[in-house]
Formats: structure tokens, C-alpha cells, sequence
């Protein structure tokens, strides 16, 4: 079912506005986080899940958000909420024949996605294996620091969102703040999530990331293009991760992943996996893919694959 | 409802007053609470960071204590399986004070829950129709529902049968009885849930092993009554609560048969990953035996397990079990044995090494400390305030007058400043 279409048949839940008013009194005479007690942070206390608002009500979101962000970063803030396109499937193919380990798309990556520089929060992590011993997780190392790379012996697998078929995440929420959207792609409503960091515990990926401090994003590296399920400022407290770059790729024309841009040697692939044509299928149909802890039955929708 | 009214007016009267060593207990289990609630302030305002927990090792002490927890709420039923399905009286007479122990433990469940959250303040949206409870789909929603279920299930029943015992009259079995039957499979679902919580995972071969829930419900059958007969024996130490031997011991002769489950069932799973040496081993190895060098919880788990045997030895002798010495030795390793292995020694190997392989040898922060101490000087002073107003009931200090409505309080002390001899 298209999103649009669910979005709507939830907007049934009139009945909770009174509830949240009411309870709205309630929480207001035990005195919240006092300093930040303004309108706005009513407003987003009270928002709804993002599934659950209807048109004018996200419109409403948006500007609030955009006028928050441009206030606090000083300068113009733009927050999207493109929907997804029909007939798309996003999928990432991966050659690691190719891949020298240099992590450029790691940093093309919290540069693009806003990630918090202090502490680091990377949502791409590359581990350095040992070509002996093939994908043995056990003996991965993350924190390899040569002078230069590729190190002799070893070869390089990056590891992200894999946004999986059928993705365990989702499914442990409790609350329903990530779920997957009509072209793949695994969100999260930061502004719904409680924080509870158990789908953390359900993937098997390493692919999401917790804010354990307020985010430390110096206003001059902020990109202000952003989207609000994916690279906007996030909250200290929830959950965050990979969304192959909804802000870029849901444009029209899109544009590609920052990682795949970032990539010197060519080793990542992006494309659309219901166009025929194009460069992902190709490789699917063609080279030696594999996928990832294949037993644990999560079907990503990520592809390694040996092209040389 | 004017004699409701009353009733709760000479509770509050009761709680109030006490000894000099009662009103030093609830004195110093305050300050430990508020000690705690001043650590997670901090928590709140510096974010989680304060924790040591990290995307690696995303669940922690909270969580690790949590799970033992849930095993001491759920072992309420074997006190109330014989008491109310084989009446047998000498521990009919204590029952109530075992479903108490529940409803503390429920709210420390709850409250470590809670601090463990990075948005508290978003809980409503676990509230249904208000907010989206995921369910059926989450565990950590049928974790929600059971726990509160299981938390009102044993208040209803504490409070209706000591609300009658006020009025001196027989609690009417008709409203009692469906729902001490319905707390059984309660008790028991909330720790197979808490397991399943774990259990459900493909990521984490520690925790996706069928056997889990098994191991949870046996551990708690030895933790939960360990920490009941130390409990027992204090009670009747320094109340006028009368607590016979014969039901101290029959709860221990349980607690040496739940133990011998425990050890076969954590057997059977070590055998299994050993022997078959597959990847999944690596979790086990960082446990029992340390893993490329990371070897942290290798002391504590080997503790864990001396204390567990050393205790099962000591239960399974009636002449060990019947001596009080031995007794309360045994009780006190089984306590720190299960604590370990059902907190740290379940949580953390589950994380560590984490999915991509990597080892982060996590161990608390002292604001984990703080805030944990908070909550059992809450769970306790929880249970003190239950016990300071049921324990009087229980011995008749506190019933209704003749008129019906007000309240006779007979009972100024509480906790006895000189203990008397057991009757």
C-alpha cells in the first residue's frame, strides 16, 4: 500500500487531539523541561507520528522546523518531506575488488547527512579484513590507521543500512517511530522515537546509531538541504541511520547517495532495482553477489559483489 | 466509600509512625532516592553519555537489572501455587506478603525501564490510541502490557484481601480467586516475555537460543525465593509478624529443585555452543573464558558460578537447608549468583561482540550507580510502605472500629526496638 494512502486511512484518530489537550494540562503542571517551556516546543511535544499527519499539518511542521533550524544554525534552513516515487526500488551494490578502504565515503557521508562531529557518529563503518581468511566478522578491524591503504593482505568491506526486505528493526519498535517506505527505504521520525535503542539490539548490521549527547554540528558545516526523515539536525536521545541519502535521491531528477560520489575508485553502485536497464541490475544478473549474514533471512536491498 | 476513605486516612496515619529505627530506615532509604534522582537529573541533562554504554554496547546495568528483576516479581507464584491452589496454610499466611514483593519489583522494573529511555518524556507515545503501542508486532509492547498487568493483577489482589482482613472479614473467594488463578500464567508470561524480549533476535546468537526462556523462569525460581526467605526471617525478626520455619523451609526445598534446572538448562547450552564450535561461540568465549583479550566479565561470570553450585549443594542437604546459618548463605550466594548471571552475564555477551565483531568492554559509570541505588531505595522504602500498613493488618493492630468506619490503630512501633524470641 502506498504511503499517501496509509498516511490518510490513520488520520481517523481525531478523538487523540482532545486526549493530547488534556493531557497537555496534565504535563504542564508538572513543569517539563522548564527553559525550553515556548509554544514551539509544545507543538513538537504534542506532534504526531509522521505517518499519522495530514497535509497541512506536516506543511505546519515543516515551516516550524525550518524556522527553528534557521535560527539556531544562522543561515536559510530548508526541510523536505519528498515523498517516494512510484515504481522505484532503491538498491546499493558494493565491489569489493574494488574498495581500497580509504573512507572518503565515511566523511562524504557526515558532511552530506549532518552527522554529529563531536561525538563522531558515522553511519558508514568500513572493516578492514584479512584476504586469508575472507568475511570473518571476529577477525574485522575498524580503527585500521595506516599511513596509506590499501594495507598488503587485506581488503576493505563497508558496512551500512542495508535497508533490508524484511528488516528486523522495524518490527521491534515499540512504538512504531521506523518503518520502511514504498521505495525501500528504512526511516525514522526522530521526533517520535523514544529512544529505547532496541532496534539496536535487532540489527544485525551495526547500522543505527544513538545520540548520547546533543549532536555537536558546528553551524558553518551544517548542509542546509535537508529532509525530515533523513539528514535534518537531530534531537539528543534517538535513533538515527543511513537513509541512502532520501534528501538526494527522491529529487527528480535524482541525485546519487554522497557516498557514491565520494568514492574515488568507483566501488559503489546505486540505481533503481525495477529499471531493467540500469547499472544496479546489471549487476546483479552478472557478477558474483552476496549478501551479507544471508541465513538471517533480513533480504537487503545492499549487494557486495566481486567485479574483477 | 466513606469507609474507603477512612481506611486510606489511617494508612497514611500508619506510615507516618513508627520507631526510631523505622523512621531511620525510611530516613536513609530517602536519601538514597534522593541521591538517585539527583544523578538523573544529570542523566536528563547531559544525555546518555553519562552512561557507558555506546552503540556497541547499546543495553546496559539498567537493563541488566531490569531482567533480574522481572525474575523477582515472577517468583511471587511460588509462594502463591501453594498457598491458594494446595492451601497449605503455614504459607497461605505469607502469600500476601510475596505478591507485595511483586508489586515492588514491578516498580523498579518500570522505573529502570524508564531511565534507560533517551526521551522519557515521549512515554505517552506507548500509550494506545493517545500514542501507537506496536502491538502485537514488539516485544518490548507485550513487555509493556505484562508488566502493567501483572503490577495491577498483584496490587488488586494484596490490597482487596488486606482491605478485608481490615474490615475482619473473609475476602470473598469469588473475586479473589479468579485472579490469584490468572496470576500464575501472568507471573509466568512476564518473564517468558522479558526472554522472548532477548530471544526474538537473529542478530544476537547469545540470546537466539530456544532454551532462553527456560533458564529465565528456572533463575528467577532461586533468586526471587532467595531473596523472599531473607526477607521472611527479618520480618519476623523485628515485627510481630509470626512466620513458621516449615514454610521457610518448603520455599527453600523449591528453590534447590529450580536451581538444579538452572544449572542443567545453562549446561545444555554451553554444551552446545562449545561443542559444536561455530561462530556462535564467540559471545559464550567472551563470557566464560574472554575473547581475543577482552576478558572483563570472565571473574564475575566463574563467581557467579561457584556461588550458583556452592548454593545448589547447600538446598539440596535438608540438613544445610533446615540450618539457618547455612541457610542464609546459600540464600545470599543464589541473590549474587543470579544477579550476575541474569544482568551482566545475559545482557552484555548478547552485545559484545557486537554484530560487525567488535569488543567494548562496557562497565558502569558511577551515575549508573547512582541512579540504580535510587531505584532500589525505591523498590524497597515501595515494600517498607506496603509492609508498614499490611503487617499490622496481618496481626490485627489495624482494623476497623466498632462503628464500622473509623479506624483502630493499635500499632505505634512497627519495627520492634528490641526483637523478641520467636514464638
Amino acid at each position: 500500500m502506498p504511503d499517501k494512502e496509509t498516511r490518510e486511512q490513520k488520520v481517523f484518530r481525531l478523538s487523540r487531539r482532545k486526549a493530547l489537550k488534556s493531557l497537555a494540562a496534565a504535563a504542564g503542571a508538572l513543569a517539563l523541561p522548564g527553559k525550553d517551556a515556548s509554544a514551539s516546543f509544545w507543538e513538537s511535544f504534542f506532534q504526531k507520528n509522521f505517518r499519522e499527519l495530514r497535509k497541512d499539518e506536516l506543511q505546519k511542521i515543516l515551516a516550524r522546523m525550518e524556522r527553528e533550524y534557521s535560527a539556531q544554525y544562522g543561515k536559510p534552513v530548508k526541510v523536505k518531506a519528498t515523498p517516494p516515487r512510484e515504481g522505484v526500488q532503491y538498491g546499493y551494490a558494493l565491489d569489493l575488488s574494488r574498495c581500497i578502504g580509504c573512507r572518503r565515503c565515511v566523511y562524504g557521508c557526515v558532511k552530506e547527512n549532518n552527522q554529529s562531529r563531536d561525538p563522531q557518529i558515522h553511519w558508514i563503518r568500513v572493516l578492514q579484513l584479512n584476504k586469508e581468511k575472507g568475511v570473518d566478522l571476529e577477525e574485522a578491524e575498524q580503527y585500521y590507521n595506516p599511513a596509506k591503504v590499501p594495507e598488503p593482505g587485506h581488503f576493505y568491506m563497508p558496512v551500512q543500512c542495508h535497508m533490508c526486505k524484511n528488516p528486523p528493526c522495524t518490527k521491534v519498535c515499540p512504538v512504531q517511530a521506523t518503518w520502511t517506505e514504498s521505495d525501500g527505504l528504512v526511516v525514522v521520525d526522530y521526533n517520535w522515537c523514544i529512544g529505547c535503542r532496541y532496534c539496536m539490539a535487532a540489527c544485525p548490521y551495526g547500522a543505527r546509531h544513538f545520540n548520547w549527547k546533543k549532536p555537536g554540528l558546528p553551524a558553518a558545516e551544517l548542509n542546509p538541504d535537508t529532509h525530515i526523515l533523513g539528514n535534518r539536525p537531530r534531537p539528543v536521545g534517538v535513533v538515527e541511520k543511513c537513509t541512502f541519502c532520501i534528501q538526494r535521491t527522491r529529487e527528480n531528477p535524482g541525485r546519487y547517495p554522497a557516498c557514491v560520489e565520494a568514492c574515488p575508485v568507483g566501488a559503489r553502485k546505486f540505481g533503481n532495482l525495477l529499471d531493467p536497464d540500469s547499472e544496479i541490475r546489471y549487476i546483479i544478473e552478472n557478477k558474483r553477489v552476496f549478501i551479507l549474514k544471508e541465513d538471517l533471512n533480513t533480504q537487503p536491498k545492499f549487494f557486495y559483489f566481486y567485479a574483477t | 466509600m466513606k469507609m474507603i476513605w477512612e481506611f486510606f486516612k489511617g494508612t497514611l496515619v500508619l506510615v507516618f509512625r513508627g520507631s526510631k529505627a523505622y523512621y531511620a530506615w525510611v530516613l536513609g532509604l530517602l536519601l538514597l532516592m534522593a541521591a538517585g534522582a539527583a544523578a538523573y537529573v544529570y542523566q536528563i541533562q547531559a544525555g546518555l553519555i553519562v552512561t557507558a554504554m555506546r552503540d556497541q554496547v547499546s543495553w546496559g546495568f539498567y537493563i541488566s537489572n531490569f531482567t533480574f528483576l522481572v525474575g523477582v516479581a515472577a517468583a511471587a507464584v511460588l509462594l502463591v501455587i501453594p498457598a491458594y491452589v494446595y492451601h497449605w496454610k503455614p504459607i497461605k499466611e505469607i502469600a500476601v506478603l510475596g505478591e507485595m514483593l511483586a508489586v515492588s519489583a514491578m516498580v523498579m522494573c518500570l522505573l529502570f525501564v524508564t531511565v534507560d529511555i533517551g526521551r522519557p518524556e515521549r512515554f505517552w507515545h506507548l500509550i494506545p490510541k493517545i500514542g501507537i503501542l506496536n502491538f502485537p508486532q514488539s516485544l518490548l509492547a507485550w513487555d509493556v502490557v505484562v508488566l502493567n498487568t501483572y503490577l495491577v493483577l498483584n496490587l488488586v489482589i494484596a490490597v482487596f484481601i488486606l482491605y478485608n482482613l481490615y474490615h475482619r472479614r473473609e475476602p470473598n473467594k469469588s473475586f479473589t480467586t479468579p485472579l490469584i488463578l490468572f496470576s500464575i500464567p501472568a507471573a509466568v508470561s512476564i518473564h517468558t516475555v522479558t526472554a522472548f524480549l532477548y530471544n526474538g533476535l537473529g542478530a544476537r546468537p547469545f540470546w537466539n537460543a530456544s532454551i532462553l526462556a527456560p533458564r529465565f523462569l528456572a533463575s528467577a525460581f532461586c533468586s526471587g525465593p532467595a531473596f523472599m526467605i531473607m526477607l521472611f526471617q527479618v520480618i519476623r525478626k523485628y515485627t510481630k509478624t509470626e512466620i513458621k520455619d516449615e514454610a521457610i523451609f518448603k520455599v527453600a526445598e523449591l528453590i534447590a529443585y529450580s536451581m538444579f534446572l538452572n544449572l542443567f538448562l545453562l549446561g545444555a547450552e554451553v554444551f552446545k555452543e562449545y561443542y559444536s564450535d561455530t561462530i556462535h561461540l564467540a559471545p559464550m568465549k567472551y563470557l566464560f573464558q574472554g575473547l581475543h583479550g577482552h576478558s572483563s566479565l570472565v571473574p564475575y561470570i566463574w563467581t557467579a558460578m561457584i556461588f550458583n553450585v556452592t548454593a545448589f549443594i547447600l538446598f539440596l542437604i535438608p540438613k544445610t537447608r533446615e540450618n539457618f546459618v547455612t541457610l542464609n548463605i546459600g540464600c545470599v550466594l543464589i541473590f549474587i549468583g543470579v544477579y550476575i548471571e541474569k544482568g551482566m552475564g545475559l545482557v552484555i555477551p548478547g552485545l559484545a561482540p557486537d554484530v560487525l565483531g567488535e569488543i567494548y568492554d562496557y562497565s558502569p559509570t558511577g551515575i549508573e550507580f547512582l541512579v540504580t541505588i535510587g531505584i532500589w531505595a525505591t523498590g524497597l522504602f515501595v515494600y517498607t510502605m506496603l509492609l508498614r500498613v499490611a503487617i499490622p493488618i496481618l496481626n490485627g493492630d489495624f482494623h476497623v472500629g466498632e462503628d464500622g468506619v473509623t479506624p483502630v490503630i493499635a500499632d505505634q512501633m512497627f519495627i520492634l526496638q528490641r526483637p523478641e524470641s520467636r514464638g
